[in-house]
Parts: C-alpha cells; sequence; structure tokens
C-alpha cells in the first residue's frame, strides 16, 4: 500500500477519507440500441434482482433494474415506432428522492457521486419512488425467494433484499469499489474504461459506455458534447449523470 | 284571562320562536341535569351490544387478522403498484387527519369566538379528534414496508448517531401528528375533569375508581376552578395554530414533490379546508347518531345545534369549492403538459365518476340544501348530507392520492391503481373508530354537563318594556 498522498486531485491511500473525485456517468447512444435486452439480464444476474413470479410480474412489479422503454408515436394505423429507451437510474445531482426519506435511507455518495439506497435504513415509505420523476425505483413487495439451486448463483458483494424496501440501480456499485480500492491501493488513478457496469459490458451494439465524467478525456466526456445529447427531463433540474444520444436515424450527422 | 293574554301576543309575534327552544335558554336544575347525563352513559340497550360485538368482530378479522396477514407476507397484498405507490392508507390517513380537524375547529375556536351554540357538543366534537388521529395513525403504520423499524421516524439518540431526515415532508408530518395528537388529547381531558368529578361523586365499585383516577381530586373549588380556565384558554389558543400546520404539513408531503398535480402552492390551505370541510360533517353526523340512539340526548343537544352545524358546513362547503376552483385553475393555467393530461385523466379517466360525486356530493348537494331552515333542523338529512360530504371528501383525497399517481412524467408506467386488501383494512379501521367512540361514551359523560350549566347561568330572559329580550353576561 502506498503512503497516503495525492496524485493531481485526487487523494490515495488513504483509507478514511471516503470522498473522491471520480464522478461516475453513462452515456446512451439511442441508435445504436437494438433493443436486444441483453443489459436487462446482465443487471438481474449481476445485481440479485428478484424473480418476482408469474403472478406478481403480470401485475407489473416486475423489479428490473433497468428496463427498456419503447413508446408509439402516432395514432394506431399511422404509428412509427420511436427508438428504444434502456432506462435506469439517472444517478441525479440533484436528485428529487433524497431529500424526502424520513430516515436517510436514500443518500448521494460523497465517494461515486451516485444516488444510493441503504437497504438497512429504509422503512418503506415508498416517498422516493413517487417523487422519482424518472420512476425507476423497484419496491419489495415480497420476499421473493428463488427456488433451489438458484440462490447458488448470488453474486456474493451484492446485498440481498428483503421485503418492504426500496432499491434501485447502483452503477453497479460493488465493482466501482473494487476497482478503486485496487487502483488507490497501487496508487494511480483509474483509466477510462478499466471499470464498467453489467449492462455497459454486456451491450453487444457498445450503445451503453460508462466511464468518469470529471475527467475530460473520457469517452463518456467527449460523448456528452455530442449533437445528439440530451438529458431526460432537463427542464426539472435534476442534472442526471446520464446523457442519451437522441436516436431516429440520426446517426452520424451532428445536428 | 283573554285580557291578559292579549299584551303578550303583541310582546311575542306568532311567527317568532319560542325562548325556550334554546337549550341556554331552558334551564334545569344543576342536580337533575347531572343525573341525566349519568343516566346516558349508564343506559345500553341490546342493539348496543350487539352493534359493539359485531364491530368487535369486524375489528378483529378486518383490522388484526389482515394487517397481521399483510405484515407477514409484505405490502404485495395490497393493491398498490408502481406508479401509484401510495394508495388507499394514505388515503384514509389524509381522511381521518381531516376528521380529527373538526373536533378541534368546532371545540377551540369556538371557544375562544365565544360562540354560545357550542356547548353541549365541544365533547363529542374533541373525541372525534383524538379517535380520529389514531386512525391516521394506524393508517400509516400500516402503510409502511417495514413497520417494525417504524421508530426509526423518531428522533431518539442512539450509539450510532442516525437522526431522521428533517428535509422530508414525512418527517415533518410524523412530529407534526404527534404533537396534534398530544395537544389535542390534553385539550379533550382539561375541560373533561369537572365533569369527571361530578361522575366520580355519584358512581360506584370500579367506575368510582376509574373516576377518581381520572379526576386528578379535583373538588370545584375557586382556585381550582382558576387554574383549569387559565389552562383551557392556553391550550385552545394554542391548538388553534396547531391545527392549521398539521394539515398544511400534510398537504406539503404532496406539495413539495415533483409530481404534476400535486405541486400546488395552494395545497397547504386547500387542505385545512377539506380537512374542516369533512370534520365539521363529522360532527354533524354524530351530533345526530348521539341526540338519537343516547337517552336524555334530546334535551341537550336540539334543533338549534343541528342548525348552526348546518350553517358551518353551508359555509366551509362554499369556501372548500372556492379552493378547488383557484387550485385547478391556476395548475390548468399553467399549461404543464403533464399537469393538463392529469386534469384530463381525472374527469374523463376510469375514475371519472368518482370525480364528478366529489364536486356533487361537496359543493352542489350542501348548496342547494343547507340554505333551507328546515333542511338543517331535521336530524335524517343533515346526517345523510353529512354523509354524502364525508363521502365526498374521501373521493378527493383518492384523486389527489392514487389517481393523480397514475400519471407521471414517463408514459411507460403508466398504471390504473386497484385496491385489494386495502379495503378490508379501511373498513377495519372505520369499525374501530365507531367501536372506541361508543365504548367512550358510555365511559364518560358524552356531554360537558358543566359548559351547559355555565352557559345557561349566563344566559337569561329579561323584560325591556314591553318586549322580552335574551341577555348574556360575561362570566369568563
Amino acid at each position: 500500500m502506498n503512503k497516503p498522498g495525492w496524485i493531481g486531485q485526487i487523494e490515495v491511500g488513504n483509507p478514511f477519507n471516503e470522498a473522491s473525485l471520480y464522478k461516475w456517468g453513462m452515456v446512451i447512444d439511442q441508435d445504436l440500441c437494438t433493443g436486444c435486452q441483453a443489459c436487462v439480464t446482465a443487471c438481474a444476474m449481476e445485481n440479485n434482482t428478484s424473480f418476482v413470479g408469474e403472478a406478481d410480474a403480470g401485475y407489473g412489479r416486475t423489479m428490473h433494474w433497468l428496463h427498456i422503454e419503447r413508446f408509439w408515436d402516432g395514432v394506431y394505423p399511422n404509428v412509427k415506432l420511436t427508438s428504444y429507451q434502456p432506462l435506469l437510474c439517472q444517478h441525479c445531482e440533484r436528485a428529487p428522492c433524497e431529500p424526502v426519506c424520513p430516515v436517510f435511507a436514500s443518500v448521494h455518495s460523497l465517494s461515486q457521486k451516485t444516488n444510493l439506497q441503504v437497504y438497512n435504513r429504509c422503512v418503506g415509505t415508498r416517498y422516493c419512488a413517487n417523487n422519482c420523476p424518472y420512476q425507476v425505483r423497484e419496491f419489495n413487495w415480497r420476499d421473493y425467494a428463488p427456488p433451489e439451486p438458484l440462490p447458488n448463483m448470488f453474486h456474493p458483494d451484492v446485498t440481498v433484499r428483503r421485503r418492504g424496501v426500496m432499491e434501485k440501480c447502483t452503477f453497479c456499485l460493488q465493482r466501482l469499489l473494487q476497482a478503486e480500492d485496487k487502483a488507490s491501493a497501487e496508487g494511480r488513478v483509474l483509466a477510462d474504461g478499466e471499470v464498467i457496469t453489467a449492462c455497459a459490458q454486456a451491450c453487444p451494439t457498445g450503445a451503453i459506455v460508462f466511464g468518469r465524467l470529471d475527467d475530460p478525456e473520457s469517452q463518456v466526456s467527449h460523448l456528452r458534447t455530442d449533437g445528439r445529447a440530451a438529458v431526460l427531463l432537463e427542464e426539472l433540474g435534476t442534472l442526471p449523470s446520464i446523457t442519451y444520444l437522441k436516436g431516429g436515424s440520426s446517426y452520424g450527422r451532428n445536428r | 284571562m283573554v285580557a291578559t293574554a292579549e299584551p303578550l301576543e303583541r310582546a311575542h309575534p306568532v311567527d317568532a320562536e319560542d325562548p325556550r327552544e334554546h337549550l341556554m335558554l331552558d334551564p334545569r336544575p344543576r342536580g337533575e341535569m347531572n343525573g341525566m347525563v349519568m343516566e346516558a352513559m349508564h343506559t345500553s340497550t341490546w342493539k348496543f351490544w350487539v352493534l359493539a360485538s359485531f364491530l368487535g368482530i369486524v375489528v378483529v378479522t378486518c383490522l388484526i387478522i389482515s394487517w397481521g396477514y399483510l405484515i407477514a407476507e409484505g405490502l404485495g397484498v395490497a393493491g398498490v403498484n408502481k406508479p401509484a405507490f401510495w394508495g388507499i392508507f394514505l388515503v384514509n390517513t389524509v381522511y381521518w387527519i381531516g376528521i380529527s380537524h373538526a373536533g378541534t375547529f368546532v371545540s377551540a375556536l369556538l371557544r375562544v369566538m365565544k360562540a354560545e351554540f357550542r356547548r353541549p357538543f365541544t365533547r363529542a366534537a374533541e373525541l372525534l379528534t383524538t379517535f380520529g388521529l389514531i386512525q391516521a395513525g394506524i393508517s400509516i403504520f400500516m402503510h409502511l414496508g417495514r413497520v417494525w423499524l417504524s421508530y426509526w421516524l423518531f428522533p431518539y439518540p442512539n450509539e450510532r448517531t442516525i437522526w431522521p431526515n428533517f428535509h422530508s415532508p414525512l418527517g415533518w408530518d410524523f412530529l407534526a401528528i404527534n404533537t396534534y395528537l398530544m395537544a389535542s388529547t390534553m385539550y379533550l381531558f382539561l375541560p373533561l375533569i369537572p365533569d369527571l368529578a361530578m361522575a366520580r361523586d355519584r358512581s360506584k365499585g370500579w367506575r368510582k375508581v376509574f373516576y377518581r383516577i381520572l379526576s386528578l381530586g379535583f373538588r370545584g373549588t375557586e382556585g381550582e376552578w382558576r387554574h383549569l380556565r387559565t389552562a383551557m384558554t392556553i391550550f385552545a389558543w394554542a391548538i388553534i395554530p396547531v391545527m392549521f400546520s398539521v394539515h398544511t404539513i400534510v398537504a406539503w408531503d404532496f406539495a413539495a414533490a415533483t409530481r404534476p398535480g400535486w405541486s400546488s402552492t395552494v395545497f397547504g390551505p386547500y387542505f385545512v379546508v377539506g380537512a374542516l370541510q369533512s370534520g365539521i360533517a363529522a360532527v354533524g353526523m354524530v351530533v345526530v347518531l348521539i341526540r338519537a340512539t343516547m337517552k336524555n340526548m334530546k334535551y341537550f343537544i336540539r334543533p338549534e345545534h343541528l342548525d348552526a352545524l348546518g350553517k358551518l358546513m353551508l359555509v366551509v362547503s362554499m369556501t372548500w369549492g372556492y379552493f378547488f376552483f383557484q387550485d385547478y385553475m391556476v395548475n390548468w393555467y399553467g399549461g404543464d403538459k403533464f399537469t393538463k393530461m392529469l386534469l384530463e385523466f381525472h374527469e374523463k379517466g376510469p375514475m371519472g365518476w368518482m370525480w364528478f360525486a366529489m364536486l356533487i356530493f361537496n359543493v352542489v348537494i350542501p348548496f342547494a340544501t343547507l340554505w333551507s331552515k328546515k333542511i338543517r333542523r331535521n336530524p335524517a338529512l343533515l346526517f345523510t348530507i353529512g354523509l354524502l360530504i364525508n363521502a365526498g371528501m374521501w373521493f378527493e383525497r383518492y384523486i389527489i392520492i392514487p389517481t393523480s399517481l397514475t400519471i407521471n412524467r414517463m408514459p411507460f408506467t403508466w398504471k390504473v391503481y386497484v385496491p385489494r386488501i386495502e379495503i378490508l383494512l379501511s373498513l377495519g379501521t372505520l369499525a374501530l373508530f365507531i367501536l372506541i367512540y361508543m365504548i367512550a361514551s358510555r365511559l364518560i359523560p358524552l356531554v360537558p354537563v358543566w359548559e351547559v350549566q355555565e352557559g345557561q347561568v349566563a344566559h337569561g330572559l329579561r323584560k325591556v318594556g314591553k318586549a322580552t329580550v335574551k341577555t348574556v353576561s360575561d362570566i369568563e
């Protein structure tokens, strides 16, 4: 382990300081997304999200942290399909879900600059889910215990949630922490692309790009300045960490 | 005979009402009146016990067993679902807090305003406050996903120095409701002390022990009365701002959120008026029921009281209509796309019947009927109108919470809320409310006898020239 010190603006080797300058973000290219749902599957595998069973799934209680939305444009005979829109927690800088939690279960991570849910602390008022304008929070309506031998495939680094708590995308926090610790121990800064989320890893077309927003040279930072870039519900001022590159066959035309 | 009748005829025109119609001008000896209240408390017909046992069964099955099942199985057995994460549990919470407003309003505000018609039914209204708040508390605990950890909402010292989040409107709400529950219980208890002492002196057996403990050794000396009056005046004045703040904070649960249709700046006063609307109607219903079912209550509760409550209902109903229009107008004029969709969904959506029923029950029916003195003085009609207003106000909360949650800014998740086990639990809380009210009506004097007697002492009929006029002396 290195001696505590600074590399540029990033402090390394100090186990007591949780703050770091890493700011994680994502860019999703809606032109490249084919709607194959590989990210949805990868997310479920990585993060131990529950399989709710047929009855609850039919009731609309599937608990995917990431789902792919697609809308119709127009009235029935003249319908135009819009681009696929993978929707996950936007990790807002000014998240509406955070101030409304009465017990501080929905908090902002000083270290990763992401929005986190503390499962142990959650009492299940569900105010955060109401106040989330993107509707990406999932509630554990029951204890969804998978049948044997499925529990054997649980990711050991990720908590299994019980009934009555809220959960949502963490940007694969376990991966981020592991990589940050490793880099910090080696006394260096994480390189671009060294750590990516499960959904970005699984995307066959590379539509999901994950990286550091604080690094102006990262791929994410470059893509965010693209002419097609837009954030969801920008008018609310939530400052999401996820940028969408607008679809609709505009690929390559930097308008 | 004939010669003496003529001047009286001129002094009292034919259409003038008999002054003895007023409770304050129809005094009875104090001992007799105390006896009447004691008798009302002790007299229960077999119907009372049948109804009480039925309600007990409903409470056990619909409230205790169903809630246990809900806790054991998780909220999956309820109908709440994305995007309507809040359902009937919170509708009931807001509704019962609204009911609880009336007690304090009728009692405290009319007390400091020295409105004389309040005297016989202040206690009936204050009981509504305390028991309504209990139902609101139960409903909010039903709503929690992990109710066994609900004590985390309390700011209690703990080894990890974690406090509740004082930024959260729910945290404010929790503190406000607790404050209100304690203040209103105190406010219920203070005017009760002289009556408990009265009951203590007229009881035997376990009841005597019960009243002796509760009456705190009150003997009715001048010094005790002075202290009691000071305390009651302080509480009556202090509880009015508390009451306004509680429902304003309940409104902030919604107004502080980023939902279309919720983030409305007028929600605070709108909710306060809505609470008074349902609460005063509930007082009217309770007063009619007490008058009809309990012995000797026809002496204490008279058409003049129903009349006064009917006028209050009319005024509050018109105020509510104004605030509703104000809220709707600004939302509609704002032109936000999703708010506009939501307003259309309220009216044209699958729950549109509820929206129209709300307006008819809350505005049209009170406005069409309560102008008539005959209707206001008719117990059955006043009860029906109160029931309709309460249904309308419950609909209003239902429209604000689950129906408005149906529409959000991400159309992919839109889904209509359908309640499941919530209906059983709602019936359970209603049954519990009626049951504890029934038990209380047999345990504590439901009419504040000392207050009625005080009023009767202060009122009098006096002859001025040829006319008989009512006089009131201010003895407080």
